[in-house]
């Protein structure tokens, strides 16, 4: 029977949850890390028993764990993020020119193919990749340099690069989210870049064409559909067809389309997950009732799935990276909530329950399927 | 042999239960301390001092000596009673956040 191996990095370390294929019964790990900030810990798709995890704090900077045994143990690799040639300005919050420092790592994302090579984004937004399993980075400095860089300006929550998608189809296809900058593609494994935003609409931003400065919170993609891509933006689900080359707003009948976290189902392509959020001044759900709402059309279509979620005084939020799926049949669903919960369904969300209450506030959730 | 000791999220990552005794070569001073720290325990490279510009982290401070050695220069002397292994040198997380 295959198991499931969820990865969760929270304010104040990573857990590791296990269970076989039922997914009713849960392991929990004492925390990796404890006391750092693990803003992300994944799994590479060629070897499972390879694990990145983002470790950092505000006191003693930014360092990359990598585990060879499943997360058993760990080694710290290199923590050297240097911007190629000058790093040059971005935008600052009151539109001065700032120059690029980097803070953090807050997405990893291995190869599918090779457990040594794993790409970086980091804040300030660039995208790094190493070849030697994370002992050496190096920048892929035509993003930052295709010509809209300069503009770039931050989000809330800094200038990120939190979104990072391989091609299944096209190991040179690559597609990575900024905030608050949008879209960005390359189909030449990051040798060059262009911005993949428009259709989108954001407020704030008086040019309804604007190329850059759309704050897109995630992106998911089936790996069946490559061609297809869903976004949570800060306001607005939308869908591209094209591989970004156009997007149509999929809204729909969502309470809010206010959110983070957004995901596919792993056997149904036209099967999304988002949890609305009420606004961007209020980081909770709405009613105070936590609901996922899944699309079996692709978006437009919605239908809150409530059953063994709080459904009164409930007042969290779910983060962009938060959400996963196992390859299971059926799909599992997994979040994690600011409160420190886990919740999981083994029945494509019909059903929840909490795999842990009381971790510390969640950062971001990944699942491995294991044989 | 200079004594230094860590916070305890930094004794955690170089797997060290107590204070660290280092030879330095030359004039000991702040950077040639913390350079013979990170070539000893390479994992602490990076957490001290930000790893390309070399600048001390904001929140990190040094004392010794009964002072804040923090704003010294990085190249300035350490005390006689530092270099001599009477009194250690101290790397303080700063008190912030929660």
């Amino acid at each position: 029977m295959s198991n499931v191996r969820v990865l969760v990095g929270t304010r104040k370390g990573a857990f590791v949850l296990t269970s076989d294929g039922k997914r009713q019964d849960w392991d929990i790990s004492d925390p990796y890390f404890p006391g750092w900030e693990i803003y992300h810990v994944k799994g590479s798709p060629a070897d499972p028993n390879r694990l990145y995890a983002s470790q950092s704090n505000g006191w003693f900077g930014q360092l990359v764990q990598r585990s060879n045994d499943g997360g058993t143990t760990w080694e710290p690799v290199g923590n050297q993020f240097r911007y190629e040639g000058v790093p040059g300005t971005h935008q600052w919050y009151d539109g001065t020119p700032h120059p690029w420092e980097f803070a953090r790592v807050w997405h990893l994302e291995p190869s599918l193919s090779d457990p040594d090579t794993v790409f970086a984004g980091v804040e300030d937004a660039a995208l790094f990749r190493s070849t030697d399993g994370g002992q050496n980075w190096q920048e892929l400095p035509g993003l930052r340099g295709h010509g809209t860089g300069s503009s770039w300006q931050p989000g809330a929550g800094g200038m990120c690069l939190h979104t990072i998608i391989v091609d299944p189809s096209d190991a040179e296809r690559l597609f990575v989210a900024i905030s608050a900058a949008g879209v960005f593609r390359t189909d030449n494994a990051g040798e060059t870049w262009r911005p993949v935003n428009r259709g989108l609409r954001s407020e704030g931003i008086p040019d309804p064409d604007a190329e850059v400065g759309h704050c897109v919170h995630h992106l998911a993609m089936h790996p069946s559909h490559p061609n297809v891509l869903y976004m949570q933006k800060h306001w607005d689900v939308m869908r591209s067809d094209n591989a970004g080359e156009s997007w149509e707003e999929v809204s729909g009948d969502l309470p809010t389309d206010f959110g983070f976290a957004i995901d596919v189902h792993a056997h149904e392509p036209d099967t999304v997950y988002v949890v609305p959020i009420k606004s961007d001044s209020e980081h909770f759900p709405p009613d105070g009732r936590l609901r996922v709402f899944r699309s079996r059309a692709g978006g437009n279509e919605w239908e809150p799935l409530t059953k063994g979620l709080p459904q009164s005084d409930c007042y969290v939020n779910v983060l962009r990276d938060a959400m996963a799926v196992d390859s299971l049949d059926a799909c599992g669903v997994y979040f994690g909530t600011t409160g420190g919960q886990v919740y999981a369904s083994a029945d494509a969300g019909d059903s929840w329950a909490p795999i842990v209450r009381d971790l510390p506030a969640v950062l971001s959730v990944e699942v491995q399927t294991l044989p | 042999m200079i004594r230094v000791v860590l916070p305890a999220h930094l004794r955690t990552l170089a797997q060290l239960d107590r204070e660290v005794e280092l030879e330095v070569t030359g004039k000991p001073t702040q950077r040639s301390l913390i350079d013979a720290l990170e070539a000893r325990y390479p994992v602490l490279r990076g957490t001290l001092r930000d790893p390309v510009t070399q600048k001390r982290r904001a929140f990190v401070r040094f004392f010794a000596c009964e002072h804040d050695l923090t704003h010294e220069p990085p190249d300035a002397p350490l005390p006689e009673a530092v270099v001599t292994g009477t009194e250690p040198f101290f790397v303080i997380g700063a008190m912030a956040g929660g």
